[in-house]
């Protein structure tokens, strides 16, 4: 029971990329888009392209933070009438096989509460799953999730945004394990041009106060924002950019979204 | 007092939402607080809601529907129909708006389902120079295309939101979007008592005036207070603001009636409190339709407002506790109403306050005489003429 806890997976996949001197990329791809085997097909892909850490969306019929990308991949995935047991059979099956990289679930709150949480943590530990990102579950209303995910060694990853306040931003980076999850714009997932000017300046910021890694993510879709953000966070999520490669390309997706991952893991080298 | 610091009714309410709105929340919370013992503001909004909106509304004996129904019961309509745009979501708006120009934000979002908040909104911008943004399901755009044209007249844009299940949920889910994009310079106007904290408090406080003028028009007319409290429950404002001020008072019952559609067994109705089950969307921990996965399902009634797959987290709070009872009529018994209450009253409920009327109707004959019961008569049904008429044309081609 004892063995690596997720949340330490999770850090320690962060922090061997940074050894090697880059910072970690965190893709994010939505499971059953637009079916499960492709999810699997996807998830190797990205560890081939050297991913660090994957977070892999479990649909919602109301996703509020998310843009138009991802909206329609939930959409999607939605027609498979996904369920959580079936998303941690589906993390089961893929240790089996050999799964190299450590797995966060990103998903909304309402189907954790209505699964029940103690039950969703005993399931995910068994499972192998290593933590979770939800991201309309704030600091304010985290404590029963934060309590059951710690007894378990879940990464339990908090989001910060540009415009939390310093003070808060120190107690949500105390209470997140794994990494924190710094939000680039105040605004919803999907692939942006431009990234504030900024940016930089509060992600140094943030890694001043948080004890766990910090990694940034909304937005992120070019080798350029990755390079010029890789000397200034531990790792970079990129999300929207490839769900788009699978909305375009379906089951031949993960070919190009090796391609396309390999490119940011060398931006990502910090020269 | 509820809700406690942190936005809860018991294990309902709360604020979950992305942590960028946190901030938001946090500044709107206390820009209320101070606004709401600010003596200017008071006046100011209750100077609006008199001279503009048309307030107090009549508390209105309604003797030939209580002839109508057996003759023993002394039943009031509380008029809220007789408000400038036709129901009492200008309560709410007038206060919203007002609030957000003393905050100084620039720019006003809202969402809409059957239009009648998208309206209320557009007038309150339009009435304080503001401008004005509101996110309405595609589908109730073309259900609804003249109060989108209501709102263009009053200068707003509307946006038809084409995700999930293009209603009344997903307009919410895209407004929020919205504010989390531009929340800066953007208030976001909601139109019920729902969302996260501080608005099921702050609609509810707006709405209150409702509750506190039956209060006071009972007690003069009768010289005691109702047994029995009725209003419709959709996401719940014009209840909250009903119930409120008699949740002390234990001798008078309060009833929600919430739409049981095309039955309660049909999956397709909007009776949250009847059969839904806590869980956590737009923001509050309350009940809501969904099934066995966490999924939101979508709702259904005759009436547009009452179309919505969550409720108020104080109604759930007042359900869990037994305050308030929370019952269901379905769409047949609500055009019942609506035809008994022109016909007896010359008056042309709103579908939605049809189901309150529909209650009355139902249980009359379990009341013992001379009891006084308060319908809340939440809004006027000339904008649901058409609809009615189309559903009973279909309904005798048959």
């Amino acid at each position: 029971m004892n063995k690596t806890s997720g949340a330490q997976k999770v850090r320690k996949a962060i922090e061997t990329a940074n050894q090697e001197g880059r910072a970690a990329l965190i893709p994010y791809i939505c499971a059953w888009d637009p079916d499960i085997e492709t999810t699997r097909g996807l998830l190797w892909a990205l560890a081939e392209a050297g991913a660090s850490v994957v977070e892999l969306g479990f649909p919602f019929s109301d996703p509020l933070a998310d843009g138009p990308t991802i909206q329609a991949a939930t959409q999607r995935a939605l027609r498979h009438q996904p369920s959580l047991e079936a998303y941690l059979e589906f993390v089961a099956s893929l240790y089996d096989e050999g799964y190299p990289l450590p797995i966060v679930i990103m998903g909304y709150y309402n189907p954790f509460y209505r699964y029940g949480l103690k039950r969703f943590v005993e399931e995910a530990q068994a499972a192998g799953l290593c933590g979770a990102i939800i991201p309309d579950l704030p600091l304010e209303e985290a404590r029963p999730w934060l309590r059951e995910s710690k007894r378990r060694g879940l990464a339990s990853i908090m989001l910060a945004a540009p415009t939390t306040p310093p003070e808060r931003l120190r107690r949500i980076a105390e209470a997140s394990t794994g990494f924190l999850y710094y939000v680039s714009v105040a605004g919803i997932t999907g692939a942006r041009d431009r990234l504030p000017e900024d940016l930089v300046l509060r992600l140094d910021l943030a890694r001043e106060v948080s004890p766990v890694p910090v990694a940034v993510g909304f937005g992120i879709a070019k080798p350029e924002q990755v390079r010029m953000l890789a000397p200034h966070a531990e790792a970079i999520v990129v999300g929207s950019a490839l769900v788009k490669i699978v909305e375009k390309e379906g089951r031949k997706s993960p070919r190009t979204i090796k391609n396309f991952l390999q490119n940011l893991v060398s931006a990502a080298e910090r020269r | 007092m509820l809700p406690n610091r942190s936005g809860h009714f018991g294990p309902f309410g709360g604020r979950f939402v992305p942590e960028t709105l946190m901030p938001a929340l946090h500044e709107l919370e206390e820009a209320y607080r101070r606004l709401k013992r600010d003596s200017a503001f008071r006046k100011e909004l209750n100077w609006y809601l008199r001279e503009y909106a048309g307030r107090p509304t009549p508390l209105y004996p309604a003797k030939r529907l209580s002839e109508a129904l057996g003759g023993h019961l002394k039943i009031y309509l509380k008029r809220e129909d007789l408000l400038h745009t036709g129901a009492h979501k200008i309560n709410n708006t007038l206060g919203q708006v007002l609030l957000a120009k003393r905050m100084g934000k620039r720019r006003i979002i809202a969402e809409t389902g059957a239009g009648q908040h998208g309206v209320a909104t557009a007038t309150a911008a339009a009435l304080l120079g503001l401008e004005c943004v509101v996110y309405m399901g595609a589908k109730d755009t073309v259900r609804q295309a003249m109060n989108v044209f209501r709102m263009e007249l009053l200068g707003a844009k509307v946006v038809p939101v084409y995700s999930g299940t293009q209603t009344l949920k997903d307009a919410i889910n895209e407004a929020i979007r919205d504010w989390v994009t531009n929340v800066e310079t953007t208030f976001y106007v909601i139109g019920s008592v729902v969302g996260p904290h501080p608005y099921p408090m702050m609609v509810r406080d707006f709405q209150s005036v409702i509750g506190r003028e039956t209060r006071r028009q009972i007690l003069k007319l009768e010289g005691r207070l109702p047994d029995m409290v009725i209003a419709c429950v959709g996401g719940g404002s014009n209840a909250m603001g009903m119930f409120y001020p008699f949740v002390r008072d234990q001798v008078v019952k309060l009833v929600g009636v919430e739409a049981a559609g095309e039955g309660l067994d049909s999956d397709k109705h909007s009776a949250t409190l009847s059969v839904g089950e806590p869980g956590v969307l737009h923001g509050m921990m309350t009940y809501l339709l969904q099934d066995k996965v966490g999924q939101i399902k979508g709702a259904h009634s005759i009436a547009p407002g009452l179309d919505y797959p969550g409720v108020g987290p104080e109604h759930a709070f007042l359900k869990e506790v037994g305050r308030a009872d929370y019952v269901a009529v379905d769409d047949e018994e609500a055009l019942s109403a609506f035809r008994l209450l022109s016909e007896t009253e010359g008056i042309i409920p709103a579908l939605e306050s049809a189901h309150a009327v529909a209650y009355i109707v139902k249980i009359a004959d379990r009341l013992p005489k001379g009891s006084i019961v308060v319908v809340n008569l939440s809004g006027r049904g000339d904008k649901d003429v058409a609809a009615v008429k189309e559903y009973l044309d279909s309904r005798s081609e048959k």
